[in-house]
């Protein structure tokens, strides 16, 4: 292998090629070649830095340097003044600190990334650069040193928890797959990836592929299955590309297919695709819509180690479960266990998202604080704005408050908040969000996404829509927020599956820490953030405007009238509350009553 | 079902044979194959769907219950250009739904519809992703990331 003194890492994640990531990396190819570079620098494609908000990223190496917000056209000053003269580009480097020399960066000062280890280090599809790292040396240990029954038990006192939302002891479950006798048993890895806002299983697999195939390798050798399946979302195309451009070489190095490693054990994968169905993350789901059906649940027992996949005993964990078990083969169990809290270790990666600084993916230990991921790898909330929730769990969890900030967050925690850990959504909100909203938000969700095969989910839910849609509207009454919440627990205690059981957390969990804004709809036909559109007007004052015209001008639906020079009106039958008028009005002579 | 009636053309027949052949015929392998199809004819008229029952031998019931579950999978030809609004929650907080008022309002159709010269589809999806960039909407293969209602008419220029 040529040896390079300096190479250039240009993050390839999906957020990174939307911002043209793409064009950056032929523009440093070219440019290097053009300057006769190609004996000295290497441009490496890499799976996602995490820090989305800032991206394109652009990361140089030997010298650390950590570049923001790259655009193609920053490629010739990058290269003409970095790598050939040795000066760092100052106006790109991301952290003030960093330009001292110091090596603290806020956004990952707090992280430890361990299923993210790889992400953003090596060339997600080449295998070379993911055994450099000790890729495949943990199937290799497991297959020469363990029994399935030792490896699985390393797993269980590692206390690995899964990553897809119930937080069930994975070598638990590996142990009850194990023991159930069969002529076929199947290992699924669940990347469908339903929760919106949560991206970080799509971040692994087009990051670290390999990862995952290894641990996929390692759970057969435990329960005794030979065949793989991955089923992913068929909405993450650059994932798909990358895990197939993964198991051909794997293939390739024997490490996947037959005699892996000339230990005797076979093992090898292949991928099924999602076609948009959130309920779909539950297991029985899964499996269904794995053998081509509709994905409907069914009830549990029998479980999947049961009777799984084509009746098969089938063990199936999520991404980033997969992803963090190589490294606990080599490291130990202890090291694993060191990190978190009691009953929850480890670490675990969150999908930061909405209303906050640093959006991005960050894998912090189990046990740190809401406040430490908000305002210190977070950044602090968008625009100086107040902090009013986070909402973790997607559409099956709930809010957690001002008042939740110093809880250390892990699986018990936040569900004592009466939120949950889910695959790691977390959605920052400030206090221009309507909580009642936010609530009929999820619901139209899972109404739209209730497989309608039970009767409280697909009616249910509905009716909580309808409620919520009334309120909203200002049409609520007194009665409705009683029916609202004991319906919601009708629907949790009756539902057959997880979809149905959770539905109803964001409505019950608004309403226990916002039930003032529920109050405000329905009493005083008020919504105080200032969202629900039925429920504002906007004025023009009087004494304020000065006639300039630029709000009539911008009016797409030409609500607003008025002679230059003199005050205008607002038509409010006409209005569509766009806010266009507002934010063209120098005069702040506009509001919303 | 649709009310689009489509008359197959004999290639088309048999492109949808292969495209089952491919996947040996396989009723477990429905859903693939109806990726594979959608791939190929854009999207999935009733008429597709019976030929494809026909090959793997299932109901033309169960094709329909399979086709109109996951939401991938259409029965309406899509737009020229495809736009799509991403609704996710880190969008929505950061004001999807302006956005996707704008793109109905300009272009007249609702969510689901195409509009009636063909050239504009509109669509809502479930997170892409690239929530640093949010609210996103995607045109075709191309993303357009932090979209405000301003923008839109920008964007749809680019395809005029």
């Amino acid at each position: 292998m040529a040896k390079y003194k300096m190479h250039l890492l240009v993050c390839g994640g999906t957020s990174c090629r939307a911002s043209a990531s793409d064009s950056i990396i032929e523009k440093f190819k070219s440019e290097i070649a053009a300057n006769g570079l190609e004996n000295d620098v290497q441009v490496i494609l890499t799976g996602c830095f995490g820090f989305c908000e800032n991206g394109p990223i652009v990361k140089v190496l030997p010298d650390n340097t950590f570049y923001t917000q790259v655009k193609p056209e920053d490629v010739t000053e990058i290269i003409a003044e970095h790598v050939i003269k040795g000066k760092k580009v100052n106006r790109l480097i991301y952290n003030p600190e960093q330009k001292k020399g110091s090596k603290s960066k806020g956004f990952y000062r707090k992280q430890i990334r361990i299923a993210l280890r790889n992400c953003g280090v090596i060339n997600p599809e080449n295998v070379d650069e993911y055994i450099a790292r000790d890729g495949y040396q943990a199937i290799g240990k497991v297959l020469k040193d363990y029994t399935p029954a030792q490896a699985i038990d390393i797993i269980k006192k590692s206390g690995l928890r899964g990553r897809g939302g119930g937080g069930f002891p994975t070598g638990l479950k590996w142990e009850i797959a194990s023991k159930n006798a069969a002529d076929q048993k199947y290992v699924v890895c669940n990347a469908d990836e339903g929760d919106p806002g949560a991206f970080m299983d799509r971040s692994v697999l087009e990051g670290d592929p390999h990862s995952v195939l290894e641990a996929m390798a390692i759970c057969g050798y435990c329960i005794g299955a030979t065949q793989g399946v991955i089923y992913i979302r068929a909405e993450y195309p650059l994932a798909i590309t990358r895990l197939k451009i993964a198991i051909n070489q794997a293939r390739e190095y024997g490490l996947l297919g037959k005699d892996i490693l000339g230990s005797g054990f076979d093992f090898d994968i292949t991928l099924r695709y999602g076609a948009g169905a959130f309920v779909c993350g539950e297991e029985t789901s899964l499996i269904h819509s794995m053998e081509g059906l509709r994905g409907e649940p069914t009830n549990k027992p029998p479980f999947p180690a049961e009777s799984g996949y084509l009746g098969k005993p089938t063990n199936v964990n999520n991404v980033e479960t997969f992803a963090s078990v190589p490294v606990i083969i080599l490291k130990g169990a202890d090291w694993f266990s060191s990190i978190g809290t009691e009953k929850s270790k480890g670490t675990k990666v969150f999908a930061l998202a909405g209303k906050i600084n640093n959006v991005g993916l960050i894998e912090v230990p189990m046990g740190t604080t809401l406040r430490e991921v908000i305002f210190e790898i977070g950044g602090g909330i968008k625009n100086g704005k107040k902090f009013k929730a986070a909402q973790t769990g997607g559409p099956s969890g709930g809010c957690l408050t001002e008042k939740h900030l110093d809880t250390p967050i892990d699986f018990d925690n936040l569900i004592a908040a009466g939120s949950m850990m889910g695959s790691g959504g977390m959605i920052v909100m400030d206090e221009d969000d309507c909580m009642v909203s936010i609530a009929k938000f999820f619901l139209d969700f899972t109404v739209e996404e209730s497989c309608g095969k039970c009767a409280p989910c697909r009616i249910g839910n509905k009716r909580l829509y309808e409620i919520l849609e009334r309120i909203t509207n200002g049409e609520g009454t007194m009665e409705e927020l009683e029916r609202l919440r004991n319906l919601s627990l009708v629907i949790k205690d009756t539902s057959l599956c997880g979809l149905g059981q959770t539905s109803p957390n964001p409505v019950l969990s608004t309403m226990d820490n916002f039930y003032h804004e529920y109050l405000a709809h329905v009493n005083d036909k008020k919504c105080p953030a200032g969202q629900c559109k039925s429920l504002m007007k906007y004025v023009i004052e009087p004494e304020a405007c000065v006639g300039c015209t630029a709000c009539a001008r911008n009016c797409p639906v030409n609500a607003i009238s008025g002679e230059r020079k003199k005050p205008h009106v607002i038509d409010t039958a006409i209005c569509i509350k766009c806010g266009a008028c507002i934010e063209k009005c120098k005069f702040n002579a506009i509001s919303i009553k | 079902m649709s009310h689009i009636k489509v008359e197959l053309k004999q290639e088309q027949i048999t492109k949808l044979k292969e495209i089952c052949k491919s996947f040996d015929n396989e009723a477990g392998e429905l859903i693939n194959v109806l990726h594979k199809t959608q791939e190929t004819f854009g999207y999935l008229p009733a008429e597709v769907q019976e030929v494809i029952a026909r090959e793997l031998n299932v109901s033309v019931a169960k094709v329909y219950g399979v086709v109109t579950f996951y939401s991938f999978f259409t029965m309406i030809p899509k737009g020229k250009h495809p736009i799509s609004i991403c609704t996710g929650t880190a969008c929505y907080v950061r004001g999807a739904e302006k956005v996707l008022d704008e793109f109905k309002r300009i272009l007249d159709v609702k969510v689901g519809e195409t509009s009636p010269d063909g050239k504009f589809s509109l669509s809502c999806l479930r997170c892409v992703g690239a929530c640093g960039l949010a609210p996103v909407v995607s045109v075709g293969d191309k993303i357009y990331g932090r979209v405000s209602p301003d923008g839109v008419k920008d964007i749809l220029k680019e395809y005029e």
